[in-house]
């Protein structure tokens, strides 16, 4: 294993000079034994999915169950409307990551990043970022090889599950994760890629899994929009040289303790949040016929 | 390190809505009906912690039944892996328990038809990925990522050696094993992780050792 920490990545990355997703592929090889074509091909298959699955969101998907869909498609007519009031490109993420989600509650096919659940960021913010920066089809795959480099991190060390650490663990590694791959397409050091995750995790620290009917649907679908805004301003903060006075390693732990910390009804039950709140019960109701076994 | 792989936190591909929820529920089914070895004809299926809680929402019933329908999470006859049972012969009850489990996500899956039966206890531990924690109430570690052979056994001398010998001998290599047993001398269970997958006729092989009883693989 060539790295198990933020702090060991970025000393590696640029003792070395290389760009983050060039040590992940590295280490990748490492691991699987496989080429370093094959790793690339097998990431290029990913990126393939999360294209179609933005551009089938954006022509507007509806969920089984009614909950979710269309808002992808909203945010791209009033943008349309040269009227928005928050940044263009910050928009633009927001809808392509909500539109990978409505495409997900919807039964479609995603790419998990790093759950199915906050699919929607990493590619939402990719495909925005691309309109500015026109990376080429390479910078792209790397963009998520950047990405999986720090959810490694945080998955061997707290947790990207819902179920196991609340919603910060699943969009909030998801956002940190699209935070640092954005600062390295745009030209960031290593370091400013951590900071940026670092940057993103702190604001998203303490948020609770609380999908209304169990659904991944209610908050899931605008928090990944959310996650995707965070993660924009996070790396233009990062890439204006703002540091976190928290590392990342100390973020991703105390993400961690705060996860453990919470109670299970916050952690993907339906228990407790949005999930039980009037309107909350009453979507469920009218979604199963009965209140789910509690 | 439970996650190694960059394309387990980039991926898989996979039908939503719920990676923990649904591709890992499929995964366990999947790799349950691979240990079984063909399709069965009935399934019991009781689920535990967030599990029993979300179902229905997550798809996850849909999704355990699909696994076992032999379906991967990109399928997508997955949506409709409920009728496509019915159709198949393949009978299908839930459970929603109230014990707690030590992870949130576990589900313990009977399957079987006039030839046999199999327990599997599997675990969703997130991002999609699972470990099986038991089979037939033999404690181990599983992950399905790598071809196995399963072996159940009479706790007796040799047997472990023997199974050695016989994939030493087709060239095969050992990447990870564990033997577990009930009680001294009655049954054991072995799982042996190997580099290349295990050919039927080296099953057999298996099967025709001393004291071996029943042999299952897990191909890649």
């Amino acid at each position: 294993m060539l790295f198990r920490t933020v702090r060991e990545l970025v000393i590696l990355a640029e003792k070395e000079g290389k760009k983050i997703s060039h040590i992940m592929i590295e280490q990748e090889m490492k691991v699987t034994k496989m080429s370093r074509q094959e790793i690339i091909e097998r990431m290029e298959k990913n990126f393939q999915v999360m294209e179609s699955s933005v551009e089938k969101g954006l022509k507007g998907v509806t969920s089984r169950s009614g909950l979710t869909g269309g808002d992808a498609v909203l945010l791209q007519e009033y943008l349309k409307k040269g009227k928005h009031l928050s940044g263009g490109f910050i928009l633009d993420a927001v809808s392509k990551a909500m539109a990978t989600n409505e495409v997900n509650a919807a039964m479609g096919m995603i790419c998990a990043t790093p759950t199915a659940g906050s699919a929607g960021v990493v590619p939402g913010t990719l495909f925005a970022v691309k309109e500015k920066l026109n990376p080429t089809r390479e910078q792209m795959i790397e963009f998520l090889f950047t990405a999986g480099a720090f959810g490694f991190v945080v998955a061997n060390n707290a947790s990207i599950s819902g179920a196991s650490g609340g919603c910060q663990a699943e969009i909030g590694s998801a956002s940190g994760m699209a935070a640092a791959a954005i600062v390295e397409m745009a030209g960031g050091t290593p370091s400013q890629s951590a900071e940026a995750m670092a940057i993103t995790l702190k604001n998203m620290l303490g948020l609770v899994c609380d999908p209304v009917a169990g659904l991944v649907e209610v908050p899931c679908v605008k928090r990944n929009a959310m996650g995707a805004a965070n993660a924009m301003v996070a790396a233009d903060m990062a890439l204006a040289g703002i540091k976190s006075r928290i590392p990342c390693d100390e973020v991703i732990e105390a993400m961690f303790r705060v996860g453990q910390m919470m109670p299970s009804a916050l952690k993907e039950t339906a228990q407790g949040g949005l999930a039980v709140t009037p309107t909350g019960k009453k979507l469920e109701r009218e979604i199963f016929g009965k209140p789910q076994k509690k | 390190m439970k996650f190694r792989s960059v394309f387990d936190i980039i991926g898989p591909v996979m039908i939503g809505p719920s990676s923990s929820h649904t591709a890992g529920a499929a995964r366990i089914g999947r790799v349950a009906r691979t240990i079984f070895g063909r399709k069965p004809n009935w399934a019991k299926i009781h689920l535990y912690g967030s599990f029993a809680e979300t179902y229905r929402g997550h798809g996850t019933d849909v999704a355990i039944v699909g696994g076992l329908l032999d379906f991967d999470t990109y399928d997508e006859r997955l949506v409709q892996s409920l009728e496509l049972a019915e159709q198949m012969g393949l009978e299908v009850e839930f459970f929603e328990e109230d014990t707690v489990m030590d992870h949130p996500n576990t589900v313990k899956i009977r399957i079987g038809d006039q030839r046999g039966e199999l327990e599997v206890v599997g675990v969703s531990i997130g991002g999609g990925k699972i470990e099986i924690d038991e089979i037939n109430g033999f404690k181990l570690k599983l992950t399905g990522e790598h071809p196995a052979i399963i072996v159940l056994n009479n706790d007796r001398f040799g047997c472990i050696a023997g199974v050695a010998s016989t994939l030493a001998k087709n060239h095969i290599n050992i990447g990870h094993m564990q033997v577990s047993r009930k009680e001294k001398g009655k049954l054991a269970l072995m799982v042996l992780e190997t580099d290349e997958n295990v050919e039927e006729s080296i099953l057999e092989e298996i099967s025709s050792l001393p004291n071996i009883l029943q042999v299952a693989r897990i191909v890649e």
